[in-house]
Parts: structure tokens; C-alpha cells; sequence
């Protein structure tokens, strides 16, 4: 709930703002909630002109690893499958 | 005599500074015989049947990047024309201006109509200027009528049929976009280009072609939903559309995600859609991208009778959706 | 070292391979459910995400979706609505809020309406504006309209904390937060619902950590997964709910990983904490009272408190919605939107009868909208 949006920090501005980037469009917004340290190039979550919280990228990219590996397995094994109803095809006559 | 800092109400006045105003700037810069003949109507001579069309013209703010109100008027009605098939040749401008505007803006906005005027050919030959106390207008609101004439007939919103291929001419939503990123309070600033053009020479080239256009429509408010909408009720048909096929600006997705909009629903002003018969469609895109206004043209869907009257959009994956008319006015969603 | 670019962070959670590939996964691991799975998604954000991707079509019959009550602008009963419809009508007033509740309509008339009428209405697209609006206009009363789940709540806070630290004395509020799993109490209250799974909410869950969910799976039996907005998140919350379920799990578990934490925005939390506090009683449009539901502005900051301030102008009586309005069984998940007698016909979007049809994330505003094919 509540539209909340990756962006990128590329600036840290005065009275505790910073000015980020969602694909080219860039907008101010208020560290006011957040604790912890906020540096230019880490992504963050915006709603209604606040950062909410810093992206754990660690566990992004776990999770996109984890998608690709699954996506691998799943060729794999549909590689497998063609290549084993092949060998079983009654129509072909072997060498 | 130098030009005044400032429109005055006596600029409206019809004396001798209406005189000048007109003379000075708007002769100037729109020059041509039947303008400067100056009688109460221009006198034209069209050869075939006529196409006739007029919007008036309140962007805020005037200025925006990729254009401005002057070149929205040109472009606008322009276009509307070219949408029918009709070659633009004869525009009508009138200026509403709000007392106390700067003579300089109004010249740059009237340099831009003359520029943007070049890539039809049309000309602005009868006009009228008016300027209004303070408040009753917003700073300028310009109206253009125009009169094309029609070279390819038979365009109509009632002409689609099963089999035929929609193309859209460009990427979508760019102007909407555009404007919404200048809007005040919304505290965004990008590099967003409207993509105000005038589409003649794309509708020329279709047309020398020979290429047979069933339905042609620029997709301004409302965009793309609104035009592709329009046609399935006015055609009892269906538009089934590929939603990867549409092609979006990256900054316009930007806006999209910020505000929770859809970049389908975002207004346009130099993008077109068009429904062609199949066996035309990789002509018709070939012939567009070869055109500069025109050269991010795709096939983005077809005609079918799937559910008459309603739009809609195939995903990448293998789930489908209607595409609704946009409705009300853009707010973003927050919850 | 990050190879994270931001549109990863888009793209990677909307892949179409990845998509078919999750679906294709639960389609085979569903053969295994022993009953069908009915899953509650609390938030309207995940209601639109179900909807707009089409996601119930890539997946099997014995999967189905309850919408919940997760759409703060859906579940402000009409007589609020006409709180903030009479402040706006108050001589020298500037009435703000956020997007939605500008359309929506009470008892007679609409926020939209009155602006149209001349009432000096205005939506923010954040809530630090109103800081400005104050400023600008010092003669003027300018009354905030908050709105909003967990999410949306400590930003209010954040913005009265600036109006006390600049010392602004012409801004006041009218709150309306509401809180998560109070609601998804009352749904499962009578023990009548359907639902034995639950998706939570993504953002409220990034505000106030998913320890608020951990009561949940032992109170109702149901398994509950965090889940983050974008398609993949969801199909990828369901497998992990369909795995629970057929390892003979029921446990609650976080799919949202790169955003949501079991202890949540703590700093955000605390700032929520100084200055509102849990109302006895609030009614929810379509659901009816819940007790300690919802929010109110602490005793010392009753000066800033539009509905103690106001009372005298602000309407009392609960006002129902129409009897042919099935919004609490929907959300209940013992009724579809279809199943209305007035959906699509007398209730659209443009005119709505109750509160799933408010906002773009009710339920039956995403069914009318995206349609079933």
C-alpha cells in the first residue's frame, strides 16, 4: 500500500533533504525519518516526499540471483526433457 | 519605434498601437500576401473538398521544454488536419492577452508559430488580437482554426476492421509528461521533452506511398487509451494491443512511477496513431521511421472482435487487461 | 561492491521470464494443497498489482484472492468526509490533503465539488507543503486532511514536529491514520471469513517492522508473507505461502527482504509515538467501529487538534452506506465484487456507492477498471 518508489540519492542538500533520481526525473525529498546515515548513490525508498528507508542491496541482489538461477534450472531442465523425448522417439532409426 | 515593454489595453484598443502591435510583430513574422492585404476576411481558393478544423489553446505554463503556447497552436491545428488526410494551407490566429504581458514573450511565442508554420507550409492569413484587464485572462490564450486541403480521403474513426494493424507513430506520453514535470508543488525537475511536432510530413509520405490509412488520430488529452477507446466504441471492434510493443521514454515511466499514473493516459502532441490493413503495416512503419518526427514508430497491436468496443493490453507474460478510458482529472495515488 | 543499478531494482522484479517461471513453479506445487488456498492481500496497493499484471490468470483455480481493507482513503466512513467538506467551508480556510480523498464523496457533496464551488482546497503531493501554505498565508487557517496507513502516518508526524520547531501557529490537523492488524482482527473476528493465508503489506511493513504480523499465524492458522509491490514479489510470496502450507508450515515470514525488517523504521516509529496515540473507537466505512484502529493527536498537542478546535461546525451522526452495499462482506472475502447487485451499474468509479469502488486500490474499482477477460 501507499505508492513507495526505489530512487537513487544524488545530492545531500541543506536542512536535512537530499535531491534523487527515478530514471531521469528528479525530485527533493526529507531524510527527517530517517536514522541512519544517507549517502550520495544509495537507493532508497520515497513516499510523499520523504525517504522512508535505505534498499538493502545485498539482499537485492540475492534475490535477482535467485530469479536467474531458478530461470537456469527451468532451461536446464526443459533442455533435459527435449534431449530424453528425443532419445526415447520411437522414429528414430539408430546408427 | 521601439517595441514597448509591455502589452497594453490600448494594444487591444483598434487605434494606432493595435496598428503597430500588428504591423510590427504579427505581419512581420507571419508575412505573406494574403495576410498583409489586410481586408476584413482573406479570400481563398481551395481545389478539392476541404478539411476544416479550430482549438483554442490554454497550456500552463507557456513556456515549457520543447515548445510553447505558440508552437501548440501551430502544431495542434496543424495536426488535426494532417489527421484527416488534408494538407494544411490556411490558418486563422487570435490572441487573447492578458494586460501588462511582456511584449518580448509575446514575440518569442509568435517567432515560434512562424518557425513551427515552416514545416507545413501553411500560412496564417486572417487573425485578431484582443488584450483584457488583468485576471480575465491567464497571461495569453491563442486560438488557430484551419483549413487543409484533403488529399486522402476516406479517414475515419468508423473504419476499422478485423485484420488491421495499429501503429502508433512515436513513444507515448511525452507532453503530458512534460507539462506535469513544469507544474508548481510538484517539485520535479528532469530532462523531459514535450513532444510537440507538427505530423504533415509523416501523413505525406504515408499518403505518396499510397498507403491506405483506415483510421488516423493524434493522441492528445487522453492519450493513447483515449484514441485507441474511441475507436474500438466508434468501430464496434476490438484493439488488442502488445504492452512491451508500446514504446515509453524512460523519464516518462520516471513520472509514471513517482505520481502512481499511467504513461497511456498522458496527453501528446506531435504522436499519432494509425490503423492500417495488415499487408500494409511494415510499409507504412518503414515509411515512418525514415521520417524524423516519426522515426520511433512501432507496431503496437491489431483489430479483432475478440470483445467489441473495448481495448485490450496482453502482457509480456502471458496475463491480459483492459485499457480503460483515463478518467477525471491526473492526481497521483498515494495509498 | 554494487553491481545494483537503479532500474534493476524496476525491471529485475517485473522480469516476463521470471514471471511465467514463478507461475509455472506454483501451478505444479499447488497439486499438492490439500484445501483450496484463499489469501487475504490486506493492502490496495497489492490488490492493484494482482490486478494490473493480471496475476490471477496465470494461476490455478485453487488459488484466490481476498482484497482487504488496505485502502485508507476507501475506509474513511462519510461522516469524516464531511469533516473535512465542512472545514473547507469555513471562512479564511485553506483545507489540504493528499490525492484520492479529493474525489471521494460523502454524504452529499465531494471535496472536488466544493473547490469547484470556491472553497480553497488543495492537494499535496507531500505533506511538508502545507509548511509553505502556512507560511504564505499567515491571515488564513490552513487545516491538514491526513490520511494513511502505518506508511503515510510518520510522515504527519514529521510535519508537526516542523511545525512546532518553526513555531507556526496557523496550521492545524484533522488525522485519520489507521492501523493494520486491528483491521485484519476485525475481519477474521467473527470467524466466518474465508481467508487461511495472508499477504502483508509491503511499506507499512518497512515503517513498522513485520514483528506487528508475528501474532497472526497462531491467533488464525494462516500463514503470513511480506511481500514487496512489484509482480514478482507477489508470485513469489504466493509459492513461499503455497510451500508453507504444503510442509505443514504456518509461520510468518518476509519475501520484501531488501526493504522490510523484522524491527522496521524505528525512528519513524518513536516520532509516530511522541505525538499521536491510539483512538478507544473509529469507524471503518463498511466494516463498522474497531476499537484502538486508529490515531489521535496526544493531549499536549491539542492546540493543533482541528477536531477538538472545529468541533462546534463538524458533523456527529454515522452515516451508513446504502443498504444494497455489500463493501463488509467483500472484505470479508464472502463476497465478490460481481456478486453486487449495484456493481457496474449504479456503482462505478465515477459514482460510488461504497468503499471499494472509491479508490483506484478497492477492490471493486480494480475489478471495474481491469476486468475480468
Amino acid at each position: 500500500m501507499c505508492l513507495s518508489i526505489p530512487s537513487k540519492v544524488v545530492e545531500i542538500d541543506d536542512n536535512n533533504m537530499a535531491t534523487v533520481d527515478t530514471m531521469g526525473i528528479k525530485r527533493h525529498v526529507s531524510l527527517d525519518l530517517m536514522a541512519d546515515e544517507i549517502n550520495i548513490g544509495d537507493y532508497i525508498l520515497i513516499h510523499v516526499g520523504f525517504a522512508m528507508n535505505k534498499i538493502d542491496e545485498e539482499e537485492a541482489l540475492q534475490s535477482l540471483e535467485v530469479y536467474r538461477e531458478m530461470l537456469e534450472a527451468m532451461e536446464e531442465e526443459e533442455r533435459r526433457q527435449v534431449i530424453e523425448s528425443d532419445d526415447n522417439c520411437d522414429n528414430r532409426t539408430n546408427a | 519605434m521601439s517595441n514597448p515593454k509591455q502589452i497594453q489595453l490600448s494594444h487591444g484598443g483598434g487605434g494606432e498601437e493595435t496598428n503597430s502591435l500588428i504591423h510590427d510583430l504579427f505581419y512581420h513574422h507571419f508575412s505573406n500576401d494574403i495576410l498583409l492585404a489586410a481586408e476584413d476576411a482573406a479570400v481563398l481558393e481551395v481545389q478539392n473538398k476541404i478539411a476544416f478544423t479550430t482549438d483554442s489553446f490554454t497550456v500552463s505554463p507557456i513556456f515549457f521544454n520543447g515548445g510553447d503556447i505558440g508552437k501548440l497552436a501551430i502544431a495542434g491545428t496543424v495536426n488535426d488536419l494532417a489527421m484527416m488526410g488534408a494538407k494544411p494551407l490556411y490558418l486563422s490566429a487570435s490572441f487573447m492577452i492578458e494586460e501588462g504581458f511582456s511584449f518580448d514573450d509575446l514575440e518569442t511565442i509568435v517567432r515560434s508559430m512562424a518557425e513551427e508554420l515552416k514545416v507545413s507550409g501553411a500560412r496564417i492569413v486572417c487573425g485578431d488580437t484582443k488584450v483584457v484587464p488583468k485576471g480575465a485572462v491567464d497571461q495569453i490564450f491563442i486560438n488557430t482554426s484551419g483549413i487543409g486541403d484533403i488529399q486522402k480521403e476516406g479517414i475515419s474513426a468508423n473504419n476499422l476492421e478485423e485484420g488491421h494493424t495499429i501503429i502508433v507513430s512515436g513513444d507515448v506520453g511525452r507532453h503530458g509528461a512534460a507539462i506535469l514535470m513544469e507544474r508548481e508543488g510538484l517539485g520535479i525537475s528532469g530532462d523531459l521533452r514535450s513532444d510537440c511536432a507538427t505530423l504533415w510530413p509523416a501523413v505525406q509520405a504515408l499518403a505518396d506511398a499510397d498507403i491506405s490509412i483506415s483510421a488516423l488520430r493524434d493522441a492528445t488529452r487522453g492519450g493513447l487509451s483515449a484514441v485507441l477507446n474511441e475507436w474500438a466504441e466508434q468501430s464496434s471492434v476490438c484493439l488488442e494491443v502488445q504492452e512491451a510493443s508500446v514504446p515509453v521514454d524512460e523519464a516518462v515511466q520516471g513520472i509514471c512511477e513517482l505520481f502512481g499514473f499511467e504513461a497511456f493516459d498522458f496527453a501528446n502532441e506531435g504522436t499519432c496513431i494509425l490503423a492500417v490493413p495488415s499487408k500494409d503495416a511494415q510499409l507504412a512503419l518503414e515509411v515512418l521511421q525514415k521520417i524524423e518526427v516519426t522515426n520511433k514508430a512501432a507496431i503496437i497491436g491489431k483489430v479483432s472482435m475478440k470483445k467489441e468496443g473495448k481495448v485490450i493490453l496482453h502482457s509480456a507474460y502471458g496475463s491480459s487487461r483492459y485499457l480503460d478510458l483515463p478518467k477525471g482529472e491526473l492526481l497521483p495515488r498515494i495509498c | 561492491m554494487s553491481g545494483l543499478q537503479l532500474k534493476d531494482l524496476y525491471s529485475g522484479f517485473r522480469d516476463p521470464d521470471v514471471i511465467r517461471a514463478l507461475a509455472q513453479k506454483i501451478t505444479d506445487e499447488a497439486k499438492n494443497l490439500k484445501e483450496p488456498l484463499n489469501i487475504m492481500e490486506v493492502c490496495g496497493g497489492h490488490t492493484h498489482t494482482i490486478m494490473k499484471y493480471g496475476l490471477k490468470q496465470l494461476l490455478p483455480k485453487s488459488i484466490d484472492f481476498i482484497h482487504g481493507p488496505g485502502c485508507p482513503v476507501c475506509i474513511i466512513p462519510k461522516e469524516r468526509i464531511d469533516h473535512a467538506i465542512a472545514l473547507a467551508q469555513m471562512e479564511n480556510t485553506i483545507l489540504l490533503t493528499l490525492g484520492d480523498m479529493i474525489r471521494v464523496p460523502g454524504s452529499s457533496s465531494s471535496l472536488a465539488v466544493e473547490r469547484a464551488n470556491g472553497c480553497d482546497i488543495r492537494a499535496l503531493y507531500s505533506p511538508l507543503d502545507a509548511i509553505k501554505i502556512a507560511l504564505e498565508n499567515p491571515d488564513k487557517k490552513v487545516v491538514f486532511f491526513a490520511i494513511g496507513f502505518e506508511t503515510t502516518t510518520p510522515m504527519t508526524a514529521a510535519l508537526l514536529e516542523q511545525v512546532e520547531k518553526q513555531g507556526i501557529t496557523n496550521l492545524y490537523f484533522h488525522i485519520n491514520h489507521v492501523l493494520v492488524p486491528p483491521a485484519v482482527d476485525a475481519i477474521m473476528a467473527d470467524g466466518k471469513a474465508k481467508i487461511n493465508a495472508f499477504i502483508g503489506p509491503a511499506h507499512v511493513s518497512v515503517i513498522s517492522g513485520a514483528k506487528i504480523y508475528e501474532p497472526l499465524p497462531k491467533l488464525y492458522g494462516a500463514p503470513v508473507v511480506v511481500s514487496g509491490f512489484e509482480p514478482i514479489d507477489v508470485l513469489e510470496s504466493i509459492l513461499m505461502i503455497v510451500r508453507q502450507k504444503n510442509d505443514d508450515r504456518c509461520e510468518m515470514e518476509i519475501q520484501y527482504s531488501r526493504s522490510v525488517t523484522l524491527e522496521g523504521n524505528t525512528k519513524a516509529q518513536a516520532m509516530i509515538e511522541k505525538f499521536m496515540e491510539p483512538r478507544e473507537h473509529f469507524r471503518w466505512r463498511g466494516i463498522g467501529d474497531i476499537p484502538r484502529s486508529a490515531l489521535g493527536l496526544r493531549d499536549p498537542y491539542a492546540k493543533y487538534d482541528a477536531e477538538k478546535l472545529f468541533a462546534d461546525i463538524l458533523p456527529t451522526e454515522p452515516i451508513d452506506d446504502h443498504k444494497l452495499c455489500i463493501c463488509g462482506t467483500i472484505l470479508k472475502g464472502l463476497a465478490k465484487p460481481n456478486d453486487c447487485k449495484v456493481f457496474g451499474t449504479a456503482c462505478t468509479p465515477n459514482t460510488p456507492m461504497g468503499s471499494c469502488m472509491v479508490s483506484s486500490e478497492g477492490a471493486c474499482n480494480a475489478y471495474y477498471r481491469y476486468g475480468e477477460i
